[in-house]
């Protein structure tokens, strides 16, 4: 089936309401394309999920069992879930303000518990359905409806946090290689414990608009200048990695700092 | 070989993708300019394509490449609409062996949430330490692991709430325990369990407040906020037991109220009655209430008569949508509607409400007579029923009214009390919460004693009032 079919077998509404550009379109098609290649259906998931316009993917559109719960709290939703019963198969989808601000504690101690559940953040790296107001992941000097003069906090790197805390499987993905993402997509659907994704996900319209950059493709282009692939962190000098990060599937923090020059 | 490629400009929302991500430039903009505003795209070179699929993944749907036959993706379709819950019809009240053997126990009214749970058929915990509530979170640490049930300590008070909600839509029923500042931070998650119809209990082991207060100290300073503390504030079922005989059956009925209801139900304790310990009759079986279920009923209200809808568990194949938001019968939100957002809140509080005959549950002593009644709730009660008693003895025309069900307040029951009563008299724990209540449904004399002082109030204080009017 192509994508298209895909989206008429497994979503309830063919039209969402992202903006134009919106990177979620590409993160509902990659889970679209994981889901058929691993030869399961949408339903054989159970969804919890946070608010926000991440929130919006499964709840409104997955034709699955899916919770939707307040700011920040699908992760102990999700661990409920799955604690009461382990046959289901529990993910959450969320995003950046929802799963590492409000829910931040949530996530943290939900990979110290390892529950074998998989969390999704897509990271559009701004609040995006509240009108675009500074988050946990914000890059530095970044325009935002509450940082008008730059944002001046450092912002998390949500895979350093997770494989911190003690995660085994924590992952990234920008939109901009979506093939890599549906193969990322599959290994932490089939993987065990608690799994982690960041999907480094564009908003051509709250952060975009701010940024120069309010076009979906050319916020693509700054996601491949950002995100290097392994080998290719590897391959760089350290002198020119610059705030530049890295993509792929990771498990355990020494592995992923070796690929990230040494911090002053 | 050109592929075969197709855009559906009703699904296009205009983002240019398709024409920026190609690596083989397969899409252009044509000069026509569609209803949405922007030029609309076109295939302009099919056999340039490559099928890589960069395309249909960018796309929020509009583009289609390589489809099936149609006849083999109709058939796919057709066999999903065909496709029906897997779940049977089940639920209801049903009797139960007890898993203490019957007889008299000597328990702590902590000892008899615990017991008293899992006799209701409770299958699941989370929580977090708090004083007084400890003996909860340990005692259920300790049984569930002996019954084969699920415990989790959670990070937070928060995090424990979601959790039992979670595990309720898993088809478990579940509770958590608590105390003061605890008890806030579950407003926003009981909140949810109001809207989403979500059966699950709650125990709030009262302390000294406000904030941390006196942790090991008993009080009754939690009676409003477990009727109003969320917000949204839709009807609520409390409960407040006097003694530990009580705290054991009426655990077993919260859970029977929060099934039946779909709701969550508050069951108040406090730190005297949570490590009072007292004898406790245990029956050999216990009646219990199980959530129903009936395969392909709507899941969720309104429903035409106030009627508590069907849950479905995770894994039944209903597809369930549970949502905070505001939401059509379906779970499908309704954000914006108005009509869909009045009648759903009238009908949280209908389906509770229009069954408040039955939720009347009263202690009452000398009330036939009575011109002055003391309304008291949970331990208070105790030190009431004594005072009350030895008035009497002394001549005077008191009575008590004690109401087990403390939400939904039994209001008819005290203003038929208002042909002989002319005085209320409410002691409580507290500055003075429930005495709002009363005075609210009655048209006479209130009374306010209040003990904000994290001791249980002595009975001779209670006496010296009726007697003297002193306080």
């Amino acid at each position: 089936m192509n994508i298209q079919e895909l989206r008429k077998l497994s979503l309830r509404e063919q039209r969402t309401t992202f903006c134009p550009g919106c990177g979620f379109e590409t993160f509902i098609n990659c889970f679209l394309r994981a889901v058929d290649d691993l030869g399961r259906r949408m339903d054989d998931y159970t969804f919890t999920e946070g608010i926000g316009c991440s929130a919006w993917i499964s709840n409104n559109y997955f034709k699955a069992d899916n919770f939707h719960t307040a700011h920040g709290r699908a992760i102990p939703a999700a661990i409920g879930l799955k604690a009461a019963n382990p046959q289901l198969d529990v993910i959450t989808i969320g995003g950046d303000g929802d799963l590492a601000s409000i829910g931040g504690n949530h996530l943290i101690h939900a990979v110290r518990k390892n529950t074998p559940i998989a969390v999704f953040c897509l990271n559009n790296f701004i609040y995006g359905m509240t009108g675009g107001q500074v988050g946990p992941t914000t890059p530095l000097e970044s325009i935002t409806s509450t940082t008008v003069g730059g944002n001046t906090e450092k912002p998390f790197d949500l895979v350093k946090l997770v494989l911190g805390v003690g995660g085994e499987h924590a992952s990234r993905y920008p939109t901009a290689y979506p093939h890599l993402l549906v193969k990322g997509i599959k290994r932490a659907l089939v993987a065990d414990g608690f799994r982690f994704m960041e999907v480094v996900s564009q908003c051509p319209r709250q952060y975009g608009t701010r940024n120069q950059a309010s076009a979906a493709a050319s916020m693509l282009a700054q996601q491949k200048a950002v995100y290097l692939s392994r080998e290719k962190a590897r391959n760089t000098d350290r002198g020119e990695f610059g705030d530049r990060s890295v993509f792929g599937d990771f498990d355990n923090l020494k592995e992923y700092l070796d690929l990230l020059p040494t911090e002053e | 070989m050109p592929r075969r490629i197709s855009i559906n400009h009703d699904l296009c929302r205009g983002c240019n993708l398709c024409l920026e991500m190609c690596p083989k430039q397969v899409f252009q903009e044509s000069s026509e300019i569609g209803a949405a505003g922007f030029r609309l795209k076109q295939v302009a070179l099919p056999d340039e394509c490559t099928a890589c699929g960069l395309c249909e993944l960018y796309c929020a749907g509009a583009i289609s490449l390589e489809p099936l036959p149609p006849e083999e993706f109709a058939d796919i379709m057709a066999q999903e609409e065909r496709r029906t819950s897997t779940g049977q019809r089940r639920g209801g009240w049903k009797e139960v062996d007890s898993l203490l053997e019957p007889g008299r126990y000597f328990m702590a009214g902590n000892e008899a949430v615990v017991e008293a749970a899992l006799a209701a058929g409770c299958e699941f915990f989370a929580g977090y330490p708090i004083t007084p509530a400890n003996e909860i979170l340990e005692g259920m640490s300790r049984r569930m692991g002996e019954t084969g049930g699920r415990f989790i300590q959670a990070e937070d008070e928060i995090a424990s709430v979601y959790m039992i909600l979670g595990a309720s839509w898993a088809g478990l029923k579940a509770f958590t325990a608590t105390s003061g500042p605890g008890f806030a931070l579950m407003q926003e998650g009981l909140s949810l369990a109001d809207m989403a119809e979500i059966p699950c209990v709650i125990v709030n082991v009262q302390r000294a407040g406000p904030s941390t207060g006196q942790a090991t100290r008993p009080a009754a300073m939690d009676m409003r906020e477990a009727r109003y503390g969320s917000h949204g504030g839709v009807q609520r079922i409390v409960l407040y037991p006097d003694s530990v005989q009580e705290v054991f059956d009426m655990t077993i009925e919260a859970f029977n109220l929060a099934e039946r209801f779909r709701t969550p139900v508050i069951l108040l304790s406090d730190g005297y009655l949570s490590h009072l310990a007292e004898k406790v009759a245990v029956s050999g079986c216990v009646k219990v209430f199980d959530r129903i279920y009936v395969p392909g009923r709507p899941a969720f209200g309104p429903t035409s008569d106030s009627s508590v809808p069907s849950m479905p568990r995770f894994g039944d194949g209903e597809n369930v949508v549970a949502t905070g938001s505001t939401h059509d019968v379906s779970g499908k939100r309704s954000t914006t509607n108005p009509t869909v957002q009045e009648n759903l809140v009238f009908y949280l509080n209908r389906k509770i409400l229009e069954h408040r005959e039955e939720l009347v549950d009263c202690e009452e002593l000398f009330l036939d007579d009575a011109e002055t009644a003391v309304v008291a709730f949970g331990t208070v009660g105790r030190s009431a029923k004594w005072a009350v008693k030895e008035a009497r003895k002394l001549g005077r025309r008191v009575g008590l009214l004690r109401p087990r069900i403390v939400y939904p307040f039994p209001s008819q029951r005290i203003k038929e009390l208002c042909r002989t009563v002319n005085q209320f008299v409410v002691p409580e724990m507290s500055q003075g919460q429930m005495v709002h209540v009363v005075s609210e449904k009655v048209a006479r004399d209130v009374v306010s004693l209040p003990q904000p002082n994290g001791q249980i109030i002595d009975p001779r204080r209670i006496l010296k009032y009726l007697v003297e009017g002193v306080w």
